[in-house]
């Protein structure tokens, strides 16, 4: 076997997902000379290597390789993966922006906090450029780990914050048996773990060896796959556990596992989806099962978020919505003529998708009060008087998140809707529309409360910090939204390599 | 296509957004500068418009001082903005709306001023862009976010249930929306282009051909959003509630323009994109069109309350504008576009006096009215004059209109001469329940002890009123010029349907030729 050599590694590609990973662990022992009482320091430091990792990252984008291989072709950093790097990069600095503040309002200034966002984030990076299996199941759990120890955060002092962890940790753990599985079953079938390889015995119907495939087999461990990542990703019915955590967790780290957790979970998923199952003549064949989860998704999360009277449950059943929307583009990207434009139209939604619901859950942070109190929605009462710039930003947010134009999220929907109508699937699309039409009761319902109800919303006095967060979310939200540029340039030549 | 830079009609367009800027900027408590600004900008809008009035060539049918950008070729969105024969009034009968609707804000708005007028220019430019977005993806996000400042204009400024009308609002309108987007979505994935040009071009090519059902089908789509929008009987329920609570301003905005978005829509993609789905049924909509027509009437004279009465008295007006439309011929389309101006202005007008009875009285009950004449002698004057133009009274604006849809109907091939009858009677209709009004609220004695000492007409309503009333008289004593602009582009449109109209459904009924009080130098 021959010993790799250092350049043939090609490190270099890795190191935004790496290299923030291995600051954490710095980090980890520079917060031992921080205080106590003042964890700045460990914050100012994590975002600089966010915005270190952002440039590399960057520059790989710009770049616009055909592919960069790492690791013998375990890992790719291609438009794709880079994509998904700015995304997760933009989030974790909003997220850590928010997080600053309300970490210290609530008296849980930790500061192991930092790293494990950076360790989290470099997780969902990871899922996005592994072109292998195990890349995939290690990117999760880096993914998952940090964030079952960040939702019970607060135990000391919460409840609730205890049962999201250990809902969080045992269904996660539960959902990671289900893809370990898959990944096994989907060996057994191909012969391979490697995503290229298992393409091309999907197409050529038998493995290297010159077995026959074994499509059972295969189709079983797909399935189990799309079942634990569902888990991840909150798809309906796998989103049981989504409104609890969410309720429970800081809303700091709801904010942000609402966001890079679906970000991780969708670049995984498309990422082994659309290229290693490829269509053999007319259409993938497991488009119809993903386009049921997409409609069941987008109902139970839409009509389920009409009930709801706190913020932090309402946008998590919205965030379930919102898999469903994207999971729309995952069935989209079945059929082989869409592909291209499904997957563009999903990586626009989940960039759209970050900005505007770190910025809501950033303003549902100023509402908060110090001991968690202050999170139903008719504690927004009146907030247009009180606070005009928050209500006005939470407007945005909510407009996006109902699809009104000029926000990120209509360009987005926009995006998504029409790759499901090209590729034939206009039922799902109607799904998709009648939902939206729900989703506009309870999104309008916190502008009516802002705005349309007297009351004395008592924002906190918001920091400069937690402004900027709100600030850079709207800002965000409204000029991917606005300017008439073209979005899928940004996402242009995204296209994931299939490949042998 | 080419870019071309920027020209008139996106200069009126955005006009107001530069405005909003200005305003934005200034304190709240400067409320006076606010106003200003505001009021200013929308008299320069105006008159911008006017310049793009006197630009506009009418013998041209085609689309006039286009902007075009390549947007997003990628996906075939193009910002094109342009105007044609078939829009232009409709843009200025916008630009001419605004001042006044301003105006009249004035003094009944105090709180939050600096919101409020900021959603006054914010629904100027998303109702201008609607009038000229010629790509359906940047129509779709045009008339989307007219939503947005309506339903704040309702929910924070409105009467007592303002929320539950604010939200209504919103929730009927995009689920009509959402159905047409999903149609829009389909043309795009379909022809590979937003753009309206190059779809009609495809189209006339046979580059894009509709398989079986889906004219229909997407018809129905854009249907279902522009119907909405009129509102076509039955889908009008938000609207009475949506007037009734609207601030003055909100519900001159709202019938003088908003209405006219789903007529315009019809006019402007339903019958060209789908000509054969439009002959298919131009029967039913002609059905709906017609009970609107007699249960607005009807529904009218129920009222007991003004604002309610002339509220509902809008989906009967509009009835005659669909059916209009639905004749499908150069007359009945240019009587439906002469009388979505005149709506806008009649009813705009009724609005505004309902408005300034409020103002003194605080009360909008007929009963409570009653030789208001006598009080306020101006104020009843212009008042009869915008009730007799409501009417359709000879001589005045909506006369017209109606007279040229009715001719229009009547000799139309794809639906029925009854038609025509029974909206005739809708005409008598009008008549009984804006007389009943009139008589109950400004004639006879005073029977109210508050209302003996009203004061009469202040300078804002005064110029708000003689303006409309200005217009009322020009279009129904001089209206060539009108016709004159929308004529060749009406002829283009009606070409599409006349190529097998067969005479012989004609037969029976003499052609009509244009009456002389139409056939005017310039007609």
């Amino acid at each position: 076997m021959d010993v790799p050599t250092l350049e043939s590694l090609n490190l270099i590609v890795t190191w935004p997902a790496v290299g923030l990973g291995l600051w954490a662990c710095v980090l980890l022992l520079l917060d031992l000379f921080v205080p106590k009482e003042d964890k700045f320091a460990t914050a100012f430091l994590a975002e600089v290597a966010v915005i270190l990792c952002f440039a590399l990252n960057f520059r790989l984008f710009r770049l616009k390789p055909e592919r960069m291989e790492a690791f013998g072709g375990m890992y790719v950093a291609d438009g794709f993966t880079t994509f998904v790097n700015m995304v997760v990069l933009v989030a974790v600095f909003i997220g850590i922006l928010l997080s600053f503040e309300y970490l210290r309002r609530a008296g849980i200034q930790r500061g192991e906090y930092y790293p494990l966002l950076l360790i989290s984030a470099g997780g969902a990076m990871l899922m996005a450029a592994g072109r292998d299996l195990v890349i995939l199941f290690v990117g999760l759990e880096l993914l998952s780990i940090p964030l079952y120890i960040m939702a019970g955060l607060r135990h000391r002092t919460s409840r609730a914050s205890e049962e999201s962890a250990i809902k969080y940790f045992l269904l996660g753990a539960f959902s990671s048996a289900f893809l370990v599985y898959g990944v096994a079953l989907i060996y057994g079938a191909t012969g391979s773990t490697n995503i290229g390889e298992i393409a091309g015995a999907v197409k050529a119907g038998v493995l290297a060896s010159g077995a026959p495939l074994d499509s059972l087999l295969l189709a079983l461990g797909a399935g189990m796959v799309l079942v634990g990542l569902g888990f991840k990703i909150a798809v309906a019915p796998f989103h049981m556990w989504t409104p609890d955590v969410y309720q429970g967790a800081p809303t700091s780290v709801t904010a942000y596992m609402s966001v890079v957790a679906k970000v991780g979970g969708f670049a995984g998923l498309v990422r082994l989806f659309a290229t290693a199952f490829p269509a053999i003549g007319g259409v993938a064949y497991w488009q119809t099962g993903a386009a049921v989860l997409a409609g069941l998704t987008m109902i139970v999360g839409n009509v389920a978020a009409l009930a709801q009277s706190d913020i932090k449950r309402m946008l998590a059943y919205s965030s379930i919505a919102h898999a469903g929307y994207l999971m729309m583009g995952v069935a989209a990207s079945a059929t082989p003529v869409v592909r291209e434009d499904a997957v563009n139209a999903a990586l626009f939604y989940l960039l759209a998708y970050a900005f505007t619901n770190l910025g809501a859950f950033a303003v549902a942070i100023a509402v908060e009060r110090d001991d968690g109190a202050g999170t139903r929605i008719d504690d927004f009462a009146g907030l247009g008087k009180t606070r005009p710039f928050l209500a006005l930003a939470m407007a945005l947010f909510m407009f996006s998140l109902t699809g009104i134009p000029p926000t990120a999220g209509m360009v987005g929907k926009f995006l998504l809707f029409r790759a499901a109508v090209q590729a034939d699937l206009v039922w799902l699309a109607l799904v998709g529309l009648v939902t939206s039409l729900f989703s506009a009761f309870y999104y309008v319902r916190v502008i009516v409360k802002m705005y349309l109800e007297e009351g004395a919303a008592q924002a906190q006095p918001v920091r400069s910090y937690l402004g900027a967060a709100v600030a850079l979310a709207a800002l965000g939200t409204f000029i991917f939204g606005l300017l008439p540029f073209d979005p899928a340039s940004l996402v242009q030549g995204v296209m994931l390599l299939v490949g042998g | 296509m080419e870019n071309t830079p920027i020209t008139l009609v996106t200069v009126v367009t955005f006009l107001p957004i530069l405005g909003l800027l200005i305003v934005l900027f200034l304190d709240e408590k400067r409320a006076d500068t606010i106003r200003w600004v505001t009021f200013g900008t929308a008299i320069v809008t105006f008159l911008v418009s006017v310049g793009m009035l006197i630009a506009f060539d009418p013998a041209d049918p085609g689309l006039q001082m286009a902007t075009y950008y390549n947007w997003i070729p990628t996906l075939g969105m193009s910002f094109h903005l342009a105007v044609d024969g078939l829009s232009v009034l409709l843009v200025m009968l916008t630009t001419f709306i605004m001042p006044i609707a301003v105006v009249i804000s004035f003094d009944p708005i105090q709180a939050r001023v600096k919101l409020y007028y900021a959603m006054l220019l914010l629904i100027e430019t998303a109702m201008l862009g609607v009038f000229v977005a010629q790509d359906l993806f940047l129509f779709y996000i045009f008339w989307e976010f007219t939503l947005v400042p309506m339903y704040f204009l309702i929910g924070i400024w409105g009467a007592e249930r303002r929320i539950y009308a604010a939200v209504k609002f919103f929730l009927y309108t995009m689920a009509g929306s959402l159905l047409m987007l999903l149609a829009i979505l389909w043309m795009g994935a379909n022809a590979g282009t937003f753009n309206m040009t190059a779809l009609l071009d495809k189209l006339a090519g046979g580059e894009l051909v509709y398989p079986d059902g889906a004219e229909t089908l997407l018809f129905l789509g854009f249907a279902a959003a522009f119907a909405v929008k009129v509102p076509l009987w039955p889908f009008h329920s938000w609207l009475p509630d949506a007037h009734y609570e609207a601030p003055t301003a909100g519900s001159v905005i709202l019938a003088g323009v908003l209405l006219k978005l789903g007529t315009y829509g019809f006019v402007r993609f339903n019958l060209p994109l789908f000509p054969q789905a439009s002959k298919d049924l131009a029967p039913l909509v002609a059905v709906l069109a017609v009970i609107g027509i007699i249960y607005g009437a009807w529904v009218s004279y129920a009222q007991k309350d003004v604002k309610k009465l002339v509220a509902y008295s809008s989906v009967s007006h509009l009835g005659f504008v669909m059916l209009g439309i639905f004749a499908l011929n150069a007359q009945g389309v240019q009587g439906g576009i002469l009388q979505m101006v005149n709506h806008g202005l009649s009813t705009g007008a009724l609005f505004v006096l309902v408005g300034v009875l409020y103002e003194r009285r605080h009360t909008k009950l007929m009963s409570d009215f009653g030789g208001i004449w006598q009080v306020m002698p101006v104020f009843g004057t212009l008042s009869l004059i915008v009730v007799l133009s409501s009417m359709g009274l000879p001589g005045l604006n909506g006369f017209i209109g109606e007279f040229t849809i009715l001719l229009g109907a009547m000799g139309s091939g794809f639906i029925s001469g009854w038609f025509t009858v029974l909206a005739a009677a809708g005409v008598i209709l009008a008549a009984v329940y804006l007389l009943f009004m009139f008589g109950k609220v400004y004639m006879g004695p005073v029977t109210h002890a508050e209302n003996r000492r009203l004061p009469d007409l202040n300078w804002k309503e005064m110029l708000a009123l003689v303006a409309l009333v200005v217009m009322i008289f020009w279009i129904g004593l001089y209206p060539a010029p009108f016709f004159g602009v929308m004529d060749a582009a009406a002829g283009s449109l009606a070409q599409t349907f006349t190529v097998e109209a067969p005479v012989e459904a004609v037969a029976g009924r003499p052609v009509v030729p244009i009456p002389p009080v139409l056939a005017l130098p310039g007609y």
